[in-house]
């Protein structure tokens, strides 16, 4: 589960880690207040405005503006509040933006001639080793991805213990290494701690701060200020039945409407660009069951000679293992929600779910279902694969309801299926 | 003996008056497992379904029934405390089957194991402690079928008294070795669940048997990996050959390819092994149901791992419908 800038920013502020001040508004009448909270005690008199969307790309898009004036602000924010927000991570249309992050530009110190005092620092869980590990480097406010893979030298890593967490001392040492000084280092190590407190304490699967910035030596701070600009945290599923805070933070606007719905109902499903409809009990299984539907695809087109189409997976669906008839009945509802979805397989092999209770599932859908011009009942073609617990049992459930599934297809196995299916749709 | 369990080995369930508990223990249990009986806090003393009996701690059940083994039904908040219980009380094979485990709990547990197993590093034959899981469908050595039904060919209860099963896989796909038409078991290790059921099918319709099956479970910090079981059934004189299914997300399968390829150098592994890796099609960056099967960079995409398993000579199916034949040409039978 992934939250918003302005979310991730009071995250840090509880855990005491500076972030420039600023607020979060929903409306543009708040846009000209707002600008003056952030304006003052600037040492720049700049602002930025920030559109909060999880989506990436929204400097290049225009969604992040740096201004000067009251009149500016208000025009950014208005923007922003009433356009939606294109770039190669959101949908084709766009997304909606609601929440608008207005705050405090802070001043960075310069690098040598031309550079800015700009890091990255992040603490993220390595499968391979079975630790947290904290990640950092003096190149941040860029691409961390690139950057690892050009210079891979300039990434410091350090495992942190399982059960102490990070150390002082590895703190320390990493605040040298990133080029701290003076009463720097003792800034760059309480944020260093506070991270690595809130990703275990509130079940992160990744806490990042880029850039991490110094700003320049004040009165006050006669050695900068050690702030975080940006943050972005992802958070464990698993986890967030202890962190009800965390939880309530999830923007469904963000999440896909199906998705959430399926949710709803302990399915787990991903939609896809395909035409095939999958229906599956078993993660792997299902995984398993999009790739052969892929490949006998492929192999059919490639049969028949045809290159300008591709046969596809419109969905991961799992439908757990203790799923009921309701819930085989909204699976195939969020389905065939999908226009595109022109045939749908459905793959069960038994072990704790049982045949007869996903047959009865397909039946009652099929019953239920009202298609666009009203009648009842599945128009694409149905090909359905049972293996496994009370097998017997469904498929007769199955063959004696045939006069409600008049497109249904019987397989014998994983492979008879997907070729069914995908002749089914090739046509 | 095959790997991990055996027909002697005395089953515990932990969650044994859950929903979830209850059934699978009932399952186990007309499998032909010797169910020892199960722990359910408050509920000492009193009796399951089956007349097993039930105890208010672990190391109670260890004391009275002698148990090796556990399965852990618990809820996911309780999991990691049900691991460290049945570790304390001196328990070896410990399957979580509980889905939905905070990583950072496994983080913490696996930590204490590896501390009370000597170290990460110890080889899976010799840790004091081998937990298989979470978020698995559990271990199963099958028996033959016994008490089969005359008339209608189905097993009666119990289906076998030579096997063991441990969690929710079903038993009756199974084959032993001594029932199976080429006389070869397989051993399976498994990421997933049904895919797993799928190649048990598969192998069995070939007419293999299998030695163990180990579901080793979807989430990204678990107990046993590939390596471990590929290092268990290398040396287990009752597996012929291995089958390992895996899918994206994380670097076991890679870690595996390559443990394969030294240990064909040192002559350690001398059998044949087949693979199938799931999730091809997945799109990076999606969560595709397991916590674990995220495609991050570029090593744990499904090709990545195919190509890694195939340098290393693994008989790689590309359709999950060809993962029995994939292991049938790797046994160099037709």
């Amino acid at each position: 589960m992934k939250i918003h800038e302005h979310q991730a920013r009071d995250l840090l502020h509880s855990y005491k880690i500076p972030v420039p001040p600023g607020r979060m508004i929903e409306s543009v009448e708040h846009a000209a207040d707002a600008f003056a909270q952030a304006v003052a005690g600037s040492p720049t008199g700049e602002v930025v405005i920030k559109a909060q969307v999880h989506a990436g790309g929204r400097g290049k898009a225009g969604f992040v503006k740096l201004v000067k004036t009251k009149e500016d602000a208000v025009t950014a924010a208005k923007f922003m509040l009433t356009n939606r927000m294109k770039s190669p991570q959101t949908p084709p249309e766009g997304l909606e933006v609601k929440k608008v992050l207005i705050a405090q530009a802070a001043e960075i110190a310069k690098r040598g001639a031309s550079g800015h005092e700009e890091f990255y620092l992040a603490i993220t869980t390595d499968r391979k080793s079975r630790r947290n590990i904290l990640i950092a480097s003096r190149e941040g406010g860029v691409e961390i991805e690139q950057v690892a893979h050009d210079r891979p030298d300039a990434i410091i890593k350090v495992p942190l213990h399982p059960l102490l967490g990070l150390q002082g001392f590895q703190a320390r040492e990493v605040a040298f290494k990133l080029g701290f000084k003076g009463k720097q280092i003792n800034q760059a190590v309480a944020v260093m701690t506070a991270l690595s407190k809130l990703f275990v304490e509130k079940d992160c699967t990744l806490a990042e701060i880029n850039p991490l910035v110094l700003t320049p030596p004040t009165k006050d701070h006669p050695d900068g200020q050690v702030i975080a600009i940006d943050a972005k945290f992802s958070f464990d599923e698993n986890g967030l039945f202890r962190h009800p805070e965390i939880a309530s933070l999830a923007d469904s606007a963000e999440e896909n409407p199906a998705e959430i719905r399926a949710q709803k109902y302990g399915l787990s499903y991903v939609a896809l660009d395909g035409q095939i409809g999958c229906l599956v009990n078993g993660a792997g299984l299902a995984m398993a069951t999009m790739d052969i539907i892929k490949l006998e695809g492929q192999k059919l087109l490639d049969a028949k000679g045809i290159k300008d189409k591709t046969i596809e997976p419109a969905n991961f669906l799992d439908v757990g293992g203790s799923a009921t008839e309701e819930a085989v009945t909204e699976a195939f509802s969020i389905i065939l929600s999908d226009d595109r979805v022109k045939g749908i397989m459905v793959n069960i092999f038994g072990g704790i779910m049982k045949c007869d209770v996903i047959a009865q599932g397909i039946i009652n859908a099929a019953r239920g279902f009202k298609n666009k011009d009203g009648s009842t009942g599945f128009k694409v073609p149905l090909v359905v694969r049972l293996e496994g617990t009370n097998v017997e049992a469904g498929r007769k459930l199955l063959q004696d309801a045939k006069g409600s599934l008049p497109t249904l297809q019987a397989a014998t196995d994983l492979s008879d299926a997907a070729k069914k299916v995908v002749a089914a749709v090739a046509g | 003996m095959a790997i991990l369990i055996d027909a002697n080995t005395k089953v515990l369930c932990q969650g044994i008056t859950g929903s979830f508990g209850a059934v699978h223990t009932k399952g186990c249990f007309l499998y032909g497992t010797k169910m020892a009986g199960g722990v359910t806090p408050g509920k000492g003393g009193t009796k399951d379904a089956n007349g097993l009996p039930i105890f208010d701690t672990v190391a109670q059940a260890v004391r009275e029934t002698g148990a090796s083994a556990t399965m852990i039904f618990v809820p996911p908040a309780f999991t990691a405390d049900a691991i460290l219980e049945a570790a304390d009380a001196g328990i070896r094979v410990i399957c979580a089957i509980t889905e939905g485990v905070p990583v950072q709990d496994m983080i913490r547990v696996r930590s204490v194991l590896d501390e009370l197993n000597g170290g990460a590093e110890t080889s899976a034959s010799k840790r004091k402690f081998v937990l298989v899981g979470p978020n698995c469908p559990g271990v199963i050595t099958p028996g033959p079928r016994t008490n089969m039904n005359s008339t209608t060919g189905e097993p009666g209860a119990p289906f076998t008294n030579a096997g063991c099963k441990i969690g929710i896989m079903p038993g009756y796909i199974n084959t032993h070795v001594s029932q199976s038409k080429r006389g070869k078991a397989i051993g399976i290790v498994s990421r997933s669940g049904t895919l797993t059921y799928e190649a048990v099918w598969q192998t069995s319709n070939l007419g293999f048997g299998q030695s163990t099956c180990v579901g080793i479970g979807g989430d990204p910090v678990r107990g046993l990996n590939h390596i471990d079981c590929l290092e268990l059934f290398a040396d287990d004189p009752e597996t012929h050959g291995i089958l390992m299914i895996g899918e994206i997300g994380g670097s076991d399968e890679i870690d595996a390819a390559k443990w394969i390829e030294a240990n064909r150098k040192s002559g350690r592994l001398k059998k044949p092994v087949a693979g199938f890796i799931a999730g091809r099609t997945a799109p990076p960056g999606r969560r595709m149901g397991h916590a674990g099967a995220i495609i991050g960079g570029a090593d744990d995409t499904a090709d990545a791992k195919i190509a890694a398993l195939k340098a290393a000579g693994v008989s790689v199916a590309m359709s999950p419908a060809d993962m029995g034949s994939a292991m049938l040409s790797a046994m160099g039978g037709s």
